[in-house]
């Protein structure tokens, strides 16, 4: 009685150097590091362009970048076991690896993995806490009927919303997905007009309130920051 | 859609070619093809219990296992759901005429925090189409709104769902407010959502955790009939 559907097989790119980064490969494919720098940032793809933008910006040429895919953001399960592969791959060709993950739905397993490792890894519950500031997104902990979009997420929300939760398809689903969400919280990395609309337009699709709350790259700047290589 | 699929017409199906394509249809997720299949069986003098045990449950049995082997995903299911919500709503009230069966009562909601109910509608559907009663406080359910619920509508089951790692704890806070008011034990405290597992299950001291809404109803089932062996024994 069972049908099997079939799913077209996602492509699987590498991309050759951090220098080039593109938003739509980062979805589903790693950035591998470019082999320069002491210290290795193991981070989520959604984070790489913001990343890159923090160390380029400041001239820290001691952080190299490894992205794992950024589709991991949709399966948390699979973090700590894609976090430890890379941690291993690259642990004996750096002086420290610091993972720009926070907990990102995994309750814990990561920070526990990590402390295994013996590598560090961003603090707060998801990068929308660490943009705005763990301590600032603690005061919002009565904000649970919000929906968060970055940058990045504003950028891929066909990739991470759309097309996953069938919306395109089936936007009849929507109600059951986000009916009891009340407001869509743009928490913007950088001012992009453009983006800003692309978010007041996501808003209203997903028939959401909307509200923008520029937040700059808060904690990551300044985690990152105190990443010192040895001389 | 082909034209071969466009030339049937159900109500020109036997009883068993109908329920075969109420299964395909509840896994297409065609919700106004279930009401009319529904509506048929009923003019055909079918009990409306069965209609719910053997074409819907069992359309979303396949369903539920599908999804648990990776075949389908969340929005076929919510799609197959929301179809058996349209044959449910039928059958609901025709149920309550007939004296449908009634395996125990459970109460259950998403808790404190957490605003986030697919999987527990999904369970809630499944278990009522089990023959249970279904009492759904929602979402963001703090420890007064279970307790005094469990109480007053006299259930044996409670049920609590979350999908976020920030809100799962609140879990254990509940059992432990019923462990410190001693009635821990006047109930079956059933967990579930998505960064849960058995070792959580275990740790907050619940009965069970039931990863999909399969395993729900299976395990409500089991632990009813050994309370009532326990109680008569």
């Amino acid at each position: 009685m069972q049908r099997r559907r079939t799913r077209p097989e996602r492509r699987r790119t590498t991309l050759p150097q951090h220098g080039q980064i593109d938003d739509a490969a980062l979805v589903t494919s790693e950035v591998t590091p470019a082999g320069d720098g002491k210290i290795l940032l193991l981070a989520c793809g959604a984070l790489a362009r913001e990343i890159l933008a923090v160390t380029k910006g400041n001239g820290w040429d001691h952080l190299d970048l490894h992205c794992l895919p950024a589709i991991l953001h949709n399966a948390p399960d699979r973090i700590p076991d894609a976090v430890e592969h890379a941690v291993k791959k690259y642990q004996q060709a750096y002086q420290q690896i610091f993972v720009v993950y926070a907990d990102c739905g995994t309750g814990g397993v990561l920070k526990q993995r990590c402390a295994e490792l013996g590598v560090e890894m961003m603090a707060g519950p998801h990068c929308y806490s660490f943009y705005e500031g763990n301590d600032a997104f603690a005061d919002h902990s009565d904000e649970i009927t919000a929906f968060y979009l970055t940058d990045f997420l504003v950028r891929q929300f066909d990739a991470f919303i759309t097309q996953p939760l069938s919306l395109d398809r089936n936007p009849e689903l929507r109600e059951m997905y986000f009916g009891n969400y009340t407001k869509l919280v743009y928490q913007s990395q950088i001012e992009d007009p453009l983006l800003l609309e692309k978010a007041k337009y996501y808003a209203e699709f997903l028939q959401l309130e909307f509200e923008h709350r520029p937040t700059g790259y808060g904690d990551l700047q300044t985690e990152l920051a105190a990443l010192k290589s040895a001389p | 859609m082909s034209d071969e699929e466009d030339d049937i017409i159900l109500s020109e199906l036997n009883d068993e070619e109908l329920v075969q394509q109420m299964f395909d249809d509840l896994y297409d997720g065609l919700k106004e093809e279930i009401e009319e299949s529904v509506n048929i069986l009923l003019e055909r003098k079918w009990e409306p219990y069965r209609i719910l045990t053997e074409a819907l449950v069992g359309g979303m049995t396949i369903v539920g296992q599908d999804f648990r082997d990776g075949i389908l995903f969340v929005p076929e299911v919510l799609l197959a759901a929301n179809a058996m919500k349209g044959g449910m709503a039928i059958l609901k009230p025709l149920l309550i005429e007939t004296g449908a069966p009634r395996v125990g009562k459970m109460v259950m909601g998403t808790v404190k925090g957490d605003i986030h109910d697919i999987g527990k509608n999904l369970v809630g559907m499944m278990m009522e189409g089990a023959g249970f009663e279904i009492v759904d406080l929602g979402i963001n359910t703090d420890v007064d709104g279970y307790l005094n619920a469990i109480k007053e509508e006299g259930a044996d089951i409670l049920g609590m769902s979350a999908l976020l790692t920030t809100t799962m704890p609140y879990m254990k806070v509940v059992i432990d407010t019923m462990v410190e008011l001693g009635i821990r034990d006047d109930y079956i405290v059933l967990v579930g959502g998505a960064p849960l597992n058995d070792e959580f299950g275990r740790a907050i001291g619940a009965d069970a955790y039931c990863r999909d809404a399969a395993v729900a109803v299976e395990t409500a089932k089991e632990l009813i009939a050994r309370k009532h062996n326990q109680m008569s024994a």
